[in-house]
């Protein structure tokens, strides 16, 4: 029997269901999940585990040394990797605003600001 | 000297505080925010995890996004505030004045006030607090600490990472600290379930792999300079170690979660009851506590799980503070008790009128599947009630007027088939 | 006349003290060699903090002690003025709760006459109350001692420190001695881990590791050090048990007794165990479960009731460098020419320092052939770093009208203000220490209160970071950085390893 029985529980909300997922050759099928999102996340989690990833990217000229960010979307597990190496690598001048990408397209996501930085007053 | 006259000081310009300050310039009352530190925010500018403002705005924001909405809001409606201001002391002169004393870099304020709202928050419970023995290196931070210097000062505590505690926080610092390239060895828990959500312990834990041991302590630190490693054990139902089943995990940094607690120094000097339960203070539906006008919003009042919460709260406690502004005090009400029974750790508020709708909250002593929250006449089904997840009923005036007992108890009750 | 340079090997209170002594003299070069980053990082750190009345020494075997003891405790209340030393001086009680302790507390009565310590006497229960409201009630007397008191032990190296460096000594900290370099049977100098430092003299105020300094100069090659460990529970100050007089128990053949008092900062603080450690044990200052039962105990033996255990802020220990038979070492030496033991010294160290730096001078002004002259312009006053928290709000409004930063707040719990840190920071830099968290806090207490730092740690460590000019992650805690490096260190160094192989 090419069938596949995973439990997991699902992290959409705090509720965090218990949920059994069965996955053969052509079908994916869910029991446990209070929800349609819950569903939706079980089926992805099976077949492509995502991820949204909040990580801190270094600012030149701000009034912090760090800014927040996060992925718009959740991204491929396997990728998580990727996207810190990227951070290490990158520096963000100020100001920065809410929502501002920070970087496009990294593994089929945009890294996203979400603190606002202003410029930083320098005291004399 | 700075001599002010207010109807409203709200202290500490976190989440509570903010939104209480909001909602007070909003009911026209004279206010004014003091807050410790050079900007406004509190914790939730740290937070740079999602899971804010699923209720108050409806939108699943990060920490930072969440408390920036606010304080724009605050902008917009032009609230007075005054930043690098510390609250020295607290007189109460009289039923309907107060002195609030501030010291600042450009003076002290002796702010005259009918009502004051703190929301001063919480702090994290340090090292001594708990049972581990040994010596005292560096190397040993609280998770609260290890938050502000990684995610708004940029700096990496470690790279040998072990975290005491799995609530909320310390699952989410142990996520932090292995998505930035540290190596986390270990989650110690004291108890034997969990403390934080079960979606946490999959995506900070599961996620990478990091070792959960539950029903463990820490029962010393090893290192000279710097932590070398921790001694932890297996503990018994009294959760004492069992020194048999000893073992050492090497190590560099520790991580302290345990647990946060209300931060009321300053009301505790002016005698204000405190409920043993929430080491917060006893208020009624207000959030007024035992010292009239003086009201408590926020993780000062209880340990919250949402910011939400805090900000709700907030609003209350300036619902509260126009009410004594316009009276004179709160008037006089048959004030009924709410009593936490079985399986409810604490429930607050702990005085409620009848005269209006409350929002009760509450926690669990031990969690329990397929059970009852019963309030009154009221029973909520839950599917299941853990510690690490605050219950927040409505309890409407309809309820309470039902109830003819003066104390009116809170319990959870098994489902029964 | 001959100006002799003299290496003093210790910053702990015995070695700041004989260098003050020694800076009131044109005759001396003085440098201090110091192998933690700031002063008074070993005993003297982690004491009872008790300046004793010595009715407890016996002056037949140890007549030393004893006259040291007592002279010291006289010369500590000048100094404390002229230093701004935080002290006080409620006098002790020496509890017993039996017939049988009764006899052994009359033996210090004996001492007590003999060493001409005054006001000694038996107080028995019915008038005890009134001397000490928190009591417990199972004592059956206390042997009261007026002239006791107690200082900030940390507190009292920095002041005195201070002053001997304002006074021309200088201090070499973080500086390790290597070995002691000596040249046709004369003293010639001190090497250190930092380079060589010349010298004439050579004092031993090493603390811990005074057997192995001693050894190093080939002298006392029989003496050793066994560190006897101190274990301490601290409460916080918001509390309602706190003795107003200094109390313990009858001492035993290895210890003073277990004492309760409450510190000049107004903590509530039990301690010390005594537990002797291998001479190989140089730096366990572990604490231990048993260590806590048992001053928990010995605490609700002295006092009517404990506060709740949630109270309890802090706990440490400290090592105490116990010598042969309890006799200190004080030696000035022909063989090598210039070496001078200050060893081995043990309770009542804290309270004899002062007398002796000056029996240590006498010793080295006879056996060198010294004449001693006075330097005019010799600095006596030290003044302390103003804090905040006990001042009127009016006085506190005008210091922040010549100074704003006194009204930004770091310390909440402890109400220590922007400038008494930045105060602290220069006077570390002054002294020639290097400027460290932990430093800061024993100069201003910042830290020390109910959040044990969890508040303000981030906040002390950003203001050195800017007054320093390093990056916030480079500052020292205690001996080690804040941080490992910034929040990208790991990700970016795995890749440059990822790269290279």
């Amino acid at each position: 029997m090419n069938s596949e029985e995973k439990e997991l529980i699902c992290i959409i909300c705090p509720v965090g269901c218990s949920i059994k997922v069965n996955k053969t050759m052509d079908n994916i099928s869910v029991k446990g999940a209070l929800c349609n999102r819950g569903i939706e996340y079980a089926r992805q989690e099976i077949l492509d585990p995502r991820r949204i990833v909040m990580t801190v990217i270094r600012v030149k000229n701000g009034n912090l040394p760090v800014v927040s960010v996060k992925t718009s979307i959740p991204i491929p597990k396997k990728c998580i990797d990727k996207v810190l190496k990227l951070t290490a690598l990158i520096e963000v001048e100020a100001p920065i605003e809410i929502g501002q990408a920070i970087a496009k397209d990294i593994c089929g996501a945009d890294l996203i600001a979400t603190r606002r930085i202003e410029v930083k007053i320098s005291k004399l | 000297m700075i001599e002010e006259k207010k109807e409203v000081v709200v202290i500490g310009a976190g989440p509570a505080g903010i939104a209480a300050a909001i909602r007070a310039r909003q009911l026209g009352l004279e206010t004014i925010l003091i807050e410790s530190r050079d900007v406004l925010g509190g914790i939730p500018l740290q937070c740079i995890h999602p899971g804010f403002g699923i209720h108050y705005f409806g939108e699943d924001l990060t920490g930072g996004e969440f408390i920036q909405r606010l304080i724009d809001k605050m902008h917009g409606i032009g609230v007075n505030y005054i930043l690098n201001a510390y609250v020295h002391s607290i007189e109460i002169d009289s039923y309907i004045e107060k002195m609030v004393n501030v010291v600042t870099p450009n003076g002290v304020h002796k702010i005259c006030t009918k009502t004051i709202i703190y929301a001063a928050g919480a702090r994290e419970r340090h090292l001594f607090e708990l049972n581990i023995f040994g010596e005292r290196p560096d190397g040993i931070y609280t998770a609260g600490e290890a938050q502000t210097i990684m995610d708004l000062y940029g700096v990496l505590p470690g790279e040998n990472i072990v975290v005491i505690g799995s609530g909320d926080v310390g699952l989410i610092m142990a996520r932090r600290f292995a998505l930035e390239g540290a190596n986390v060895r270990a989650v110690i828990e004291i108890m034997p379930y969990p403390g934080g959500l079960m979606r946490n312990i999959v995506q900070c834990l599961r996620d990478f792999n990091i070792p959960l041991y539950l029903g463990h302590a820490v029962t010393e630190i090893i290192g000279g300079r710097r932590v070398e490693a921790v001694r932890v054990a297996k503990v018994d139902e009294d959760m004492r170690p069992i020194k048999s089943t000893e073992f050492e995990i090497p190590c560099d940094t520790i991580v302290i979660a345990a647990g946060l607690t209300p931060n009321i120094d300053l009301l505790e000097k002016i005698g204000i009851a405190i409920d043993y339960r929430t080491k917060g203070p006893i208020v009624n539906e207000l959030f007024e506590t035992s010292i009239p006008g003086l009201f408590v919003a926020g993780n000062a009042l209880v340990i919250n799980d949402l910011v939400d919460y805090a900000a709700e709260q907030g609003e209350v406690a300036a619902e509260g503070a126009k009410i004594f502004v316009e009276n004179d005090g709160i008037p006089t009400k048959s004030w009924k008790r709410i009593e936490p029974g079985r399986n409810v750790r604490f429930a607050i508020p702990h005085y409620i009128s009848g005269e209006r709708d409350v929002m009760l909250y509450a926690r669990v002593q031990k969690p329990e599947n397929d059970v009852y929250i019963s309030i009154a006449n009221l029973k909520i089904k839950m599917h299941n009630v853990r510690p690490a997840e605050m219950i927040r009923v409505k309890i409407s005036t309809k309820i309470i007027a039902e109830s003819r007992n003066t104390v009116i108890p809170v319990e959870v009750i098994p489902h029964e088939f | 006349m001959k100006k002799f340079k003299v290496a003093i090997i210790g910053a702990g209170i015995v070695g700041v003290a004989v260098a003050r002594v020694l800076s009131m003299y044109e005759n001396f070069d003085i440098s201090i060699v110091e192998m933690e980053p700031d002063v008074g990082w070993g005993v003297s750190k982690a004491n009872t903090s008790i300046i004793h009345p010595c009715h407890e020494e016996d002056p037949d075997r140890y007549p030393l002690r004893a006259r040291l003891c007592r002279e010291g405790n006289s010369i500590w209340r000048s100094w404390v003025k002229e230093l701004d030393i935080p002290a006080k001086w409620p006098g002790e009680l020496m509890v017993f709760y039996s017939s049988e302790e009764e006899r052994e507390v009359r033996k210090y009565i004996w001492f007590a006459a003999r060493n001409s310590v005054p006001g000694i006497r038996i107080i028995y229960r019915d008038e005890l109350p009134s001397y000490e409201p928190n009591i417990s009630p199972e004592a059956e007397g206390a042997l009261y001692a007026p002239t006791a008191g107690t200082i900030s032990p940390f507190e009292a190296v920095i002041a005195i420190a201070e002053n001997a460096t304002e006074n021309g000594a200088r201090l070499f900290a973080d500086t390790k001695v290597l070995n002691i370099k000596v040249e046709n049977y004369s003293i010639a100098g001190v090497e250190t881990n930092r380079g060589f430092i010349n010298a004439d003299i050579v004092i031993n105020a090493a603390g811990l590791y005074a057997d192995h300094i001693s050894h190093l100069a080939g002298v006392a090659l029989d003496f050793f050090i066994k560190p006897r460990r101190g274990e301490y529970i601290v409460f916080d100050e918001d509390i309602d048990v706190k003795p107003t007089k200094i109390l313990h128990t009858v001492p035993t053949s290895i210890t003073k007794g277990v004492y309760a008092i409450t510190t000049v900062h107004g903590n509530l603080m039990i301690g010390p165990t005594a537990e002797d450690l291998s001479t190989d044990v140089r730096e366990d200052r572990a604490t231990t479960e048993s260590g806590f039962t048992y001053l928990l105990s010995e605490g609700r033996r002295l006092l009517k009731k404990l506060p709740p255990l949630s109270k309890i802020i802090r706990r440490f220990a400290g090592l105490r460098p116990e010598p042969p038979y309890g006799n200190w070492l004080i030696d000035v030496y022909t063989d090598p020419w210039g070496f001078i033991n200050v060893a081995g010294i043990r309770s009542p160290g804290l309270t004899a320092a002062p007398a002796i730096a000056r029996y240590v001078l006498e010793l080295l002004v006879e056996k060198y052939d010294v004449n001693l002259v006075e330097k005019s312009g010799w600095i006596r006053y030290r003044k302390g770093i103003e804090s905040i928290r006990n001042l009127s709000i009016e006085r506190l409004d005008n210091l922040i009208k010549v100074d704003p930063s006194y009204g930004r707040i770091v310390c909440n719990c402890k109400a220590v203000s922007e400038a008494e840190i930045v105060k602290a920071a220069d006077n570390i830099v002054k002294i020639g220490a290097k400027p460290t968290i932990d430093g800061i806090k024993f100069r201003t207490t910042a830290g020390f209160g109910k959040c044990q730092g969890s508040f303000c740690r981030w906040r002390i460590a950003l203001l050195l970071s800017h007054k320093l000019g390093i990056p916030l992650h480079s500052v020292i805690v205690k001996r080690s950085a804040y941080g490992l490096g910034d929040i990208k260190f790991l990700l970016s160094r795995n890749q440059s390893e990822v790269e290279r192989s």
